[in-house]
């Protein structure tokens, strides 16, 4: 394939960590192949080559928190053919979504001198809140080797093989010992996408719900097995739900149950 | 005739480990490892759960001390041996490009050679359940086929029952009468620790000649007996009589959706079930899209995706893939393969996050007749 037919890649972020962008460097070894097989038109991060639209393939770290991110987003969405998000805040808002259970002027005013100056939305959302988005891919941070499958699946026109399930599915695939059922230890794995590959429950603690909800997740019946069984109390079977992914639907609605 | 017992002093036992080892074996056995007993590769009895316990319930699962020497005394380890037989992934081929079409390349690796050793008889139960999914009818699973064929098995009797376990309702267990190598049953008595052991094939009895033994006592036997009596009369839990025509009959039963608000549709039951196989295929390319492969994956009946067919799932709902799970495993299972597809071990209980009680659900709904 010449060079002018490789795929053009870009790669933006919005309000994030860097951390799922940090993924696509961290690939070491495969970052060769995928720079054999796209070329990288934007991507901060890696590199001051700032070139324009339009994009084959964009992937979208970040959650829309300002006003200046929701018109940004429209533009890059036009100038992409595929776009993909990448990461909690992509997909569902992110950790900066607990402002949406507060109001955002509490917070301005005590984290900053100058609230004044700070232009920002009343609530953090995902991409998918503002624009089409054709796949969402989960994690804090995202799995690479779940982001070389999807940019290995859009570029050879296959489906990912991205798993929708839970956690759990994971956990015994390895071999990991139940820490909920072994050792008394809260876990949200049974409600969490799986995609990590089991890492938390592999170092003898409960999933934090890195990867957001999985298909069909009854938050309701972990939620009663941790208050009736495990001993949790209400606020800290609040706090289990209300993380990283805050503000997807399913950890929403339950979290708000014990407020 | 049976064979005659014999019994293998504890100090002896580890002569089993280095003959199975040279014959070419790799022994796995029941260890301890992150707070439960797991199957994996042992070399010495050293390594088995010496003075260790369990505990276990619906949704619970503790190691506990026993206060004698067994290397036995557990129920059964976390997982069965399915991981071992049936990998939870497995590369099928890989396919390279050639011209304008492609090239399989199959893999060619050999297959394993485990020797099991503490198979338990529900256990044993499991692999002769599977050996009629992967090699009954005329497409047999050549690479399970073959793993089966070069195992081999040292079942060891239970001296008690877990409290999930309802083997003797599914009549699984405790004993075994068939499908083992060696059988060992474990008896401690004072500083007497020996195991009564009988062989249950050629390939038994080879190995059982080379061992060092002695002739049974009538106290080993006698104690054997009673342990395993023992865990019959123990289980505290049965599977009613009669459930595969119970659940055939009641598909529309309300009591689905009352398991549906319970069940979180993890998947933790199929995955810890010593028969459960479903799989699914997974196609990936390299980012050249010059490479190919094929590999199966455990899946899961509780997954949306495993009952997706053109316009959406199947199954939609959690009462309906509990139902789907259930009446399989217990009821259609016979009219597919002959027998039930549970043994009685009880996994599924101890290992669901929220303790659902497949035989308790069985009652409901026979109640709800």
């Amino acid at each position: 394939m010449s060079a002018r037919e490789k795929p053009r890649l870009g790669v933006f972020k919005f309000s994030s960590c860097d951390g799922c962008q940090l993924s696509l460097l961290d690939c070491e070894l495969e970052l060769l192949a995928v720079t054999d097989a796209v070329e990288i038109a934007y991507f901060l991060e890696a590199t001051r080559k700032d070139m324009k639209g339009p994009f084959d393939v964009v992937l979208v770290e970040g959650s829309i928190t300002t006003p200046h991110e929701a018109e940004l987003i429209r533009q890059i969405r036009k100038s992409s053919k595929v776009l993909i998000t990448i990461g909690a805040c992509a997909t569902s808002g992110g950790i900066q979504a607990l402002r949406n259970f507060a109001d955002v002027n509490g917070f301005l005013d005590i984290v900053y001198a100058r609230p004044d100056y700070i232009e920002t939305l009343d609530t953090a959302t995902p991409i998918a809140d503002h624009v089409q988005v054709d796949f969402e891919l989960r994690g804090c941070p995202i799995n690479k080797y779940q982001l070389l499958e999807v940019l290995n699946a859009f570029l050879n026109k296959r489906k990912p093989n991205i798993q929708n399930y839970a956690e759990c599915i994971e956990c015994k695939q390895r071999g990991t010992v139940c820490v909920m059922v072994a050792k008394g230890v809260a876990c949200l794995g049974p409600v969490t996408q799986a995609g990590c590959g089991g890492l938390c429950p592999a170092s003898h603690r409960g999933c934090f719900g890195c990867f957001g909800p999985m298909e069909t997740p009854n938050t309701t019946a972990l939620a009663d097995r941790f208050l009736n069984e495990l001993g949790q109390d209400k606020g800290t079977v609040l706090r289990a739900f209300r993380s990283f992914n805050a503000n997807a639907p399913a950890f929403r609605e339950e979290s708000l149950k014990h407020e | 005739m049976p064979d005659r017992q014999a019994v293998i002093d504890r100090k002896d036992l580890g002569a089993l480990f280095t003959l199975l080892a040279d014959e070419g074996y790799q022994t796995i056995g029941p260890k301890p490892y992150d707070g439960a007993i797991v199957y994996a590769p042992i070399s010495s009895p050293e390594e088995l759960p010496k003075g260790i316990g369990d505990e276990e319930e619906g949704g619970h699962y503790r190691l506990t001390q026993r206060g004698d020497a067994k290397l036995f005394g557990h129920t059964k380890p976390v997982q069965g041996l399915k991981a071992h037989l049936y990998p939870a992934r497995q590369k099928l081929w890989s396919a390279e490009k050639a011209g304008h079409g492609f090239r399989v390349v199959k893999d060619a690796a050999p297959q394993p050679r485990y020797a099991f050793i503490g198979v338990r008889a529900c256990e044993l139960s499991a692999m002769l359940v599977q050996d009629r999914v992967f090699e009954g009818g005329p497409y047999v699973d050549k690479g399970y086929a073959e793993r089966r064929k070069n195992c081999l098995i040292v079942l060891v009797t239970c001296d008690h029952a877990g409290n999930a376990c309802f083997c003797a309702s599914q009549g699984t267990g405790p004993d075994a009468s068939e499908g083992y190598d060696l059988k060992l049953a474990e008896v401690v008595d004072g500083s007497r620790h020996v195991f009564v052991t009988e062989a249950g094939s050629d390939k038994g009895r080879a190995i059982l000649s080379k061992l060092s033994k002695q002739d049974a006592a009538d106290g080993d036997v006698k104690a054997a007996a009673a342990n395993l009596e023992a865990a019959a009369k123990g289980q505290k839990r049965a599977m009613i009589a009669g459930v595969a025509e119970l659940l055939a009959a009641k598909l529309e039963s309300p009591h689905w959706e009352d398991v549906a608000k319970r069940c979180m549709s993890c998947g933790n039951c199929t995955m810890v079930c010593p028969t459960c196989f479903c799989s699914t295929m997974e196609d990936a390319t390299d980012l050249s899209g010059l490479k190919a492969e094929r590999t199966r994956k455990w899946d899961s009946c509780f997954s949306i995706d495993y009952s997706y067919i053109h316009g959406g799932p199947v199954r939609n709902t959690a009462g309906a893939r509990y139902r789907q799970w259930m009446t399989h495993k217990l009821s259609h299972w016979v009219e597919q393969f002959g027998v039930s597809g549970c043994v009685g071990c009880g996994r599924c209980i101890i290992w669901c996050p929220v303790g659902i009680d497949i035989t308790a659900e069985a009652k409901a709904i026979l109640k709800g007749a």
